[in-house]
């Protein structure tokens, strides 16, 4: 079964770079999993943890936060608060019983079409390896507190 | 500023008349993507969302295919239109204003990216095509949520801000000067001119590089509307395009700008000779008080604190500088600090240039170890009539004559150990420098080349020429320089060029006297810094990336930041000098058009569900949100607010609206993009 599955995910993106990276991935013909659909917004931190939720219960079996790299933020700093966002969101699924991996968090510059294609494999992957979120479905809650090096954890 | 109509909080769409068109791009999009079945999607299965009629066609950005949008708009009264086609990062202009055409607003119009993001990036027809459906699904969606909007006007502050002074800042800061508008050049070294200004010749035509570029920097220098700021770097740039707020930092030369004449006492008279790494490449000196060359534009000389005696040795030591000078008040000031400065400019060039690869980073070729090894532009220097040696072609020993000189290309260039790129020049300067060595000694020279690469006007010419006068070309890469002899055969003191030349095929050693290493560009060591507070990205090779690599090469995604010469990317003088052109050519046109239409995403406050809380307040890196103590709730200036929406986000009353990308638009897109908008009977496998 787990051969068969196919996950759905969402990414969010960030106008000015991430999203920028996938039409450079796109212009280069770089080849990536058909598993993820991307949402533009102007900032990962219009990211609200809400349409984070959403999409899990939705349907969504993983989601992908992607905005600029520290320091390269096109509204200074704001993909920081993503960062803190993204940290609090991850203890809030792991209290409420969903693998804090399905949510992931990563850099991408707009230069980096190759860097996206290949994260999005990755992240295809482990989401495939941890099955179908079947959300709010779930029969039993995970152990509430995050063990440090899975929120800390990047994709390898 | 246009104040931003209020989010419609109400469930919309209920009577939207959705009209749906799929773009084939030729076989870019239809090759990989059904795209009837798309269509067919939409126009069917999303007839209960309020798709009214779903079109698929060739060229979706045709006249044909706009046209087809804007009758449709006519004749269906359509209320929202959704296009499948490319990036709206390439098409979203285009569609948006045939959508203005046919009156219907232009942010009415939502764009699903189903090339870039589909088509091109997957191979499985079946996953492509049920991806593009998704994508459509959520453009649907989230078009249905979306309200007219129309731009922000901003006015234009008409004074332009231009980052470096080399040929291509100069180039793009005299045009417009010359247009009758205030522009301040902010340059790092004490002089403008950059590169080009150590250069002797200029390729393809042998002129010589002062004599064409130092018209331009008096030009310059006595500019009425240019204002230089030498010696200074920007510190901070604050706002946004069309109102800048500028810092830069005057870097302290301990002379006296308004009242120095230039004369020069100063420098004869100081007796502190240290070697000059910057304008003469470490091959000649200068004093402790210097100007970079004798054309320096300003006239001024600037002290060196780290090699001055005074302050090396304790106050009152030396001072000749000081005593000598002859204006009154004196020009020299030990004490002179810092100094920052605010400008308001609306526009910003960056012309920041290249920093030369460092020859050291490839030890196998000796430069540093053997004194024979030059780099390209310590030749340039050495052939340079104000250079070190008076235009002599000397070996190390500041004497000798060459008579026999190795010229290598691609160092740091082409090579998947320094840099991928092809750094664009090297091949002409090393057929410039194996012409003036051929010229000036009439050594032997061999060029050792992998391609060569002489493209554009005149240029295959030159490499004709330099052909007849008998200079060699091995096609081949350098394995090693050496000085150490290999058999009977090779004699003491010469510099054997180890290659494999591949139109023979075979290994070969060629002694030479000297050799010269044709060092690739590099972006500045501090590009990404300088990018960061501009507010623009770097690419991987850490040039700074433009909007467009082929359709906009000028601008950047920072609104009113544009890019001219080398920062941009590795190209010669007849390209930074038009890249420096059009950009000016760009500002003008923003000058000329007074004020600037900016995308209407804004972040607005509705008072009545504002608890006052001022969570937003801090989280705004603009300022934009202030608490009004009287009223109890936080307000937002849509001056100020650049419309990233981490404000929207965070608000626990759902009382800030982001227009553009509302909650409702958002939500509604994440249940199109999963489908669950559809009747389970309709719904994907």
């Amino acid at each position: 079964m787990a051969n068969d599955f196919e996950p759905v995910i969402i990414g969010f993106t960030c106008n000015w770079c991430s999203y920028r990276a996938a039409d450079v991935a796109g212009t280069t013909r770089l080849k990536y999993a058909p598993n993820v659909r991307l949402i533009r917004l102007m900032c990962s931190g219009r990211i609200d943890p809400t349409f984070v939720l959403k999409a899990l219960a939705d349907g969504a079996d993983g989601v992908l936060i992607t905005g600029c790299h520290p320091g390269d933020c096109h509204y200074l700093e704001q993909n920081y608060k993503a960062l803190r966002r993204h940290r609090l969101l991850q203890r809030t699924l792991a209290q409420l019983g969903v693998e804090p991996e399905r949510v992931h968090l990563t850099w991408a510059s707009a230069a980096e079409g190759a860097i996206f294609a290949a994260t999005i494999d990755r992240f295809v992957e482990r989401v495939r390896a941890l099955g179908p979120l079947r959300w709010p479905a779930r029969p039993k809650p995970l152990p509430v507190a995050v063990a440090p090096e899975l929120a800390e954890e990047a994709l390898p | 500023m246009t104040d931003q109509p209020q989010q419609h909080q109400q469930e919309q769409g209920q009577e939207e008349r959705i009209g749906v068109y799929v773009c084939h791009c030729g076989t870019n999009i239809a090759g990989v993507i059904d795209v009837g079945s798309v269509r067919d999607f939409a126009g069917e299965g999303l007839k209960g969302r309020g798709v009214v009629l779903s079109r698929d066609y060739t060229f979706m950005c045709s006249t044909t295919g706009q046209e087809l949008i804007q009758k449709d708009i006519a004749e269906h009264g359509l209320t929202r239109v959704v296009v499948a086609a490319c990036s709206p990062h390439l098409h979203e202009g285009t569609f948006r204003t045939a959508c203005d055409r046919a009156g219907l607003n232009p942010y009415l119009c939502e764009l699903a990216s189903i090339r870039e993001h589909v088509a091109w990036v997957h191979t499985d027809h079946d996953a492509a095509t049920t991806k593009a459906k998704a994508i459509v699904s959520g453009a649907i969606e989230r078009a249905r949520h979306s309200v007219p909007l129309e731009a922000i006007h901003v006015p234009v502050d008409a004074a332009t801000l231009v980052v470096g002074g080399g040929i291509a800042g100069l180039q793009a800061a005299l045009e417009i000067a010359d247009a009758g508008h205030e522009v301040y050049l902010v340059e790092r070294e004490p002089s403008v001119g950059g590169h080009m200004a150590q250069f002797d010749k200029t390729f393809p035509t042998l002129d010589c590089a002062a004599c064409i570029l130092t018209p331009k920097m008096a030009a310059a220098g006595s500019h009425p509307h240019l204002h230089l700021h030498t010696w200074s770097e920007v510190e901070k740039v604050e706002g946004f395009v069309g109102n800048f707020t500028v810092t830069v930092r005057r870097k302290p030369r301990y002379v006296l700008e308004d009242v120095c004449t230039g004369c020069g006492i100063c420098i004869e008279k100081c007796p502190v000779v240290v070697v000059d790494d910057a304008y003469e490449a470490g091959i000649g000196y200068r004093k402790a008080i210097y100007m970079p060359f004798p054309q320096a534009v300003p006239k001024l000389p600037v002290l060196d604190p780290d090699t001055c005696t005074y302050y090396l040795k304790g106050k009152g030591s030396c001072r000749a500088c000081e005593k000598f000078c002859p204006t009154e008040p004196n020009s020299i000031d030990f004490n002179q600090t810092e100094q920052r400065i605010n400008l308001r400019v609306g526009n910003i060039v960056l012309a920041t240039g290249f920093d030369l690869f460092d020859a050291r980073r490839i030890p196998q070729y000796g430069y540093g170890r053997l004194p024979n090894v030059f780099t390209n532009l310590e030749l340039e220097r050495m052939c340079n009539a104000s250079g070190p040696t008076g235009g002599a072609i000397t070996l190390r020993d500041g004497r000798t004559a060459p008579k026999s000189v190795g010229i290598i290309h691609c160092v740091g260039s082409r090579d998947r150990n320094y840099n991928n790129y092809c750094s664009a020049i090297c091949c002409m300067q090393s057929l410039k420098l194996a012409h003036l060595v051929r010229e000036r000694t009439g050594a032997e020279v061999h060029n050792f080349y992998i391609d060569l690469r002489t493209a554009f006007k005149d240029y295959d010419e030159f490499y004709q020429r330099v052909l007849d006068e008998g200079v060699h070309f091995v096609r081949g890469k350098v394995a090693e320089v050496s000085e150490v002899p290999r058999g009977p055969d090779e004699a003491e003191g010469k510099l054997y060029v180890q290659v494999e030349d591949t139109l023979i095929g075979m290994q070969r050693r060629i002694p030479v006297d000297m050799v010269v290493l044709s060092a690739g560009i590099e972006p500045r060591h501090d590009a990404k810094q300088v990018g960061q507070t501009f507010g623009i990205a770097c690419s991987a090779n850490g040039w700074f990336i433009e909007k467009h690599a082929k359709l906009d090469p000028i601008s950047t995604m920072t609104e009113g930041v544009f890019l001219a010469g080398c920062a941009q990317g590795p190209k010669d003088i007849p390209a930074s000098v038009s890249q420096g052109a059009a950009a000016a050519a760009r500002v003008l046109m923003r000058i000329r058009q007074g004020e600037l239409a900016l995308e209407p995403v804004r972040a607005s406050i509705d008072a009545e569900r504002c608890s006052g809380c001022r969570i937003c307040n801090a989280l705004c890196p603009f300022n934009a949100i202030s608490y009004d103590a009287a009223g109890g709730v936080s307000a937002i200036n849509s001056a100020l607010c650049q419309g990233c929406g981490t404000c929207v986000a965070a608000c626990p009353a759902g009382a800030i609206a982001g227009s553009g990308f509302s909650n409702e638009q958002v939500l509604a897109q994440i249940e199109g993009l999963l489908l669950t908008n559809l009747e389970p009977a309709e719904a994907l496998t």
